[in-house]
């Protein structure tokens, strides 16, 4: 199986000027790979880090040493040196990030919003559109609600919508921040086949997911966070 | 009526020829001659206080002072008409500190100092033409900055002008400027022909006569040398159209000549009259009758009403 | 919508004085086709001497500011004849100013303003020019019966949106931004940011972008920099300068800010 992605040697800190300079180290040393065609749990116990790890892979989050290198182009591009010119480009074609919250701007429909990766990509309107609505279909979002701003939703309806976004386009890499939390037993069946859509069509994924059904379901391995964190192997 | 009348003896020896000093002759005919050199351009000049005030022509007066001669003939005129108060103090005091001949025809004339028109009769290489100028700056409507229009026209920044005539066609339906309205001269800059009603426009085109604006309050001076290229400003859709009457001159019957409309009584009579004097009565006096003659004479007096503006 | 490599303005080691105080020192910085740069920090930070000077409206001490001119190739802009830099500003760049009213010519309509540019680029035929002020009425999602009403008559979130017709006009590819959002009321804002962004995508516009609010920042721009006492004390892309910032200034600006 080909590489997507790997960590090498990464640390993380945060230092909080705000607060006497005290500086919180998170990690260090991290050594991660992720493959395509298979789908990684990110674990370890609530404050772990686990999301902040997956920040650093999107590159929301820089790193205070280290490497992390993705497959990008068909080339490898150390996102924690790369220019924020490339790290958008590698975002926009290679890698999708399914966050917990929505962020947008109000007034937006929500057909647009998730159609907009897509239509970044340069598939035609129509067709991006077309295949907005599949998803939020699938997703059980009521067709009444696709020309309103999703910021009127319900939390687990945001997180649907989120999610159309997240998978609308066909990325090599995806990050999944807790795509599950909020859903009920259909919509979460829906999200396991989308999934398990990418695993097929060779996607690398990397998970955070809250409950061991779903990990089950998905995950072709899993990545413990805990045995990074600083401290842990004193 | 006696065409041209020398005034004898009554140049006052207290005043020197044309009542300005030889020096301020002089430094106006270096502006005048930048201003010939630049055709449109406005040239600064040090404006001198005259003895009127400012709106009865100081401007005119003191560009006409600096390029009249003993031999000239002068020729005064308000909205066309030679014996309106502001023509007729300003031919006497030229008649009175140059001591020059005076005349009402305009093709005696040759200087033509005038405010608001432009005579009817076609002007000549050997005349000059003096307008009075109040605002002589075009793009002043929509930029008050006498930093940034300068720059405007140093730049041949030129699209405000067009601002204003959109504005009046969207207000209005066709361009509802008549008075001032903007012309290109050269094809390099644009100008204020002074508050001459559009009517005008086309005669400054090519005109044989040198013209020549003077502004006295606001001290510049500005020209058209003989035979410039004065086109004014229009839109493709909409362009430049002078003002046409329904009616003929009630007294000559000239239908080609810019007419004024005088109200006869308080019923609602009116007439349609030439505003320009002399191209009237030189026509009366071809034998020519408008529907209003009577066969009576009429002095010239008709013509104080504003134009069509 | 592709981003060219090819930067389409350079910013290189610019700094304005004004006597011994510092407006700004040493900022550089490119620029590409269809990048959105915001620049953030405090009143007084030297945000807007900075978009002075690199908009060619106050020539900086030190320092050069190149263009990428759609005729000439790359150009200082310091170095241009006034008459070029002056063509340039009304063509293919844009201004829009936190006040409505420093950008629209009050005393004339809507339509004359939006057309202004168009006339001044040479555009003579009337109902061309009013076509196209009545189209941009539309994008800016101001009723067309409002052509030729003056903008005094406007709100203050039409009169922005009419600015940004008036600058969009001749297609500019650089518009500068100060505080466009500054004095709006919040739901204004919401509408003024969404057409915004919708303008930057579909007209592939680069901007940059003053702002002392940090959640327009997020909404609109791609990369930050952070400005402290005239220097650029952090820059990078947007969502990790806010989540992340490594700059006790920063931090702060965040922590105090960032409430949502």
């Amino acid at each position: 199986m080909s590489e997507m992605l790997h960590a090498k040697k990464v640390a993380k800190g945060f230092t909080l000027h705000t607060q006497g300079s005290v500086t919180i180290p998170v990690f260090e040393g991290v050594e991660f790979r992720l493959n395509a065609g298979e789908c990684i749990a990110l674990t370890g116990e609530s404050g772990s880090g686990k999301s902040t790890f997956m920040r650093m892979l999107y590159a929301n989050y820089t790193c205070s040493s280290g490497s992390i290198s993705v497959l990008h182009d068909g080339d490898w591009l150390d996102i924690t040196t790369a220019s924020p010119h490339a790290i958008l480009d590698m975002r926009k074609r290679t890698m999708g990030y399914v966050s917990q919250f929505l962020r947008v701007i109000p007034r937006v429909p929500t057909l647009e919003i998730v159609a907009e990766p897509l239509i970044a990509l340069g598939t035609a309107r129509e067709t991006a559109m077309e295949k907005a609505r599949d998803l939020l279909t699938r997703l059980r979002i009521p067709e009444r609600l696709w020309q309103l701003s999703p910021l009127t939703f319900s939390g687990g309806e945001q997180q649907r919508v989120n999610i159309a976004r997240g998978f609308i386009a066909d990325y090599p890499i995806m990050l999944l921040d807790e795509p599950t939390a909020s859903l009920d037993t259909q919509n979460r069946a829906t999200v396991l086949a989308l999934i398990e859509e990418a695993k097929a069509r060779g996607a690398a994924i990397a998970g955070i997911f809250h409950d061991h059904e779903t990990r089950d379901a998905v995950c072709t391995g899993s990545f413990d966070v805990t045995s990074f964190k600083v401290g842990a192997n004193d | 009526m006696e065409q041209t009348v020398n005034n004898p003896a009554q140049a006052s020896s207290a005043y020197n020829f044309a009542y300005l000093d030889e020096q301020t002759k002089r430094m106006i005919r270096r502006a005048l001659l930048k201003a010939v050199a630049i055709p449109g351009y406005q040239v600064p000049f040090a404006g001198r206080e005259m003895p009127m005030p400012y709106g009865w022509g100081t401007g005119g007066v003191q560009v006409t002072a600096a390029v009249i001669g003993p031999d000239d003939t002068l020729k005064v005129i308000d909205q066309g008409a030679d014996d309106t108060t502001n023509a007729v103090s300003i031919r006497q005091f030229f008649a009175k500190t140059a001591n020059v001949a005076t005349t009402e025809k305009t093709a005696k004339a040759s200087i033509i100092q005038t405010r608001h028109r432009i005579p009817e009769k076609e002007l000549r290489e050997d005349q000059i033409l003096v307008y009075q100028v109040p605002i002589p700056e075009p793009l002043r409507f929509l930029e008050p900055r006498e930093t940034e229009t300068r720059k405007m026209h140093a730049l041949e920044e030129y699209g405000l002008m067009h601002v204003k005539l959109y504005e009046d066609i969207s207000r209005h339906g066709h361009i509802a400027t008549t008075y001032a309205y903007p012309v290109m001269v050269n094809d390099r800059y644009v100008m204020d022909p002074s508050p001459t009603p559009k009517f005008d426009n086309p005669k400054m085109d090519m005109m044989a006569a040198l013209q020549l604006f003077g502004a006295g309050r606001e001290k510049r001076i500005y020209a058209l040398p003989p035979y410039t290229k004065v086109k004014s400003l229009d839109f493709e859709d909409h362009p430049f159209e002078v003002q046409s009457w329904k009616d003929e001159c009630g007294m000559c019957g000239a239908t080609d000549s810019y007419l004024d409309e005088v109200i006869l009584d308080d019923k609602g009579n009116r007439m349609f009259v030439c505003s320009d004097t002399d191209y009237c009565s030189e026509r009366q006096d071809a034998g020519h009758r408008g529907p209003q003659h009577h066969d009576q004479p009429l002095g010239t007096s008709h013509s104080n009403g504003k134009a069509a503006e | 919508m592709t981003r060219s490599n090819e930067p389409l303005l350079r910013v290189s080691d610019l700094t304005m004085m004004y006597g011994d105080r510092v407006g700004c020192r040493n900022v550089s910085f490119e620029l590409r086709p269809g990048e959105v740069l915001g620049i953030v920090g405090e009143s007084g930070s030297g945000k807007s001497t900075l978009l002075r000077s690199i908009s060619a409206q106050q020539e900086p001490t030190k320092g050069t500011v190149e263009y990428h001119t759609r005729i000439d190739g790359i150009r200082d802009v310091y170095q241009m004849s006034e008459a070029q830099r002056r063509l340039l500003m009304r063509t293919d760049w844009a201004f829009v100013h936190q006040n409505a009213r420093d950008g629209l010519r009050m005393n004339v309509s809507a339509g004359a303003n939006i057309g202004e540019r168009l006339m001044a680029v040479g555009d003579r035929h009337y109902g061309n020019i009013r076509n196209a002020a009545e189209n941009w009425l539309g994008k800016v999602e101001i009723a067309t019966e409002r052509l030729d009403d003056l903008p005094s008559t406007f709100s203050g979130g039409m009169q922005q949106r009419l600015q940004i017709a008036r600058n969009l006009v001749t297609s500019p590819r650089l518009v500068f931004m100060d505080e466009p959002t500054g004095g709006l009321d919040v739901s204004v804002q919401a509408r003024l940011l969404d057409l915004l962004r919708g303008l930057v995508h579909d007209l592939n516009l680069a901007v940059i972008i003053v702002t002392h609010d940090l959640a327009v920042a997020r909404l609109l721009s791609h990369r930050l920099m952070v400005m402290q006492r005239g220097e650029v004390i952090e820059s990078g892309l947007t969502d990790q300068v806010l989540d992340d910032p490594q700059h006790a200034y920063t931090q702060l600006l965040v922590s105090s800010i960032l409430q949502n």
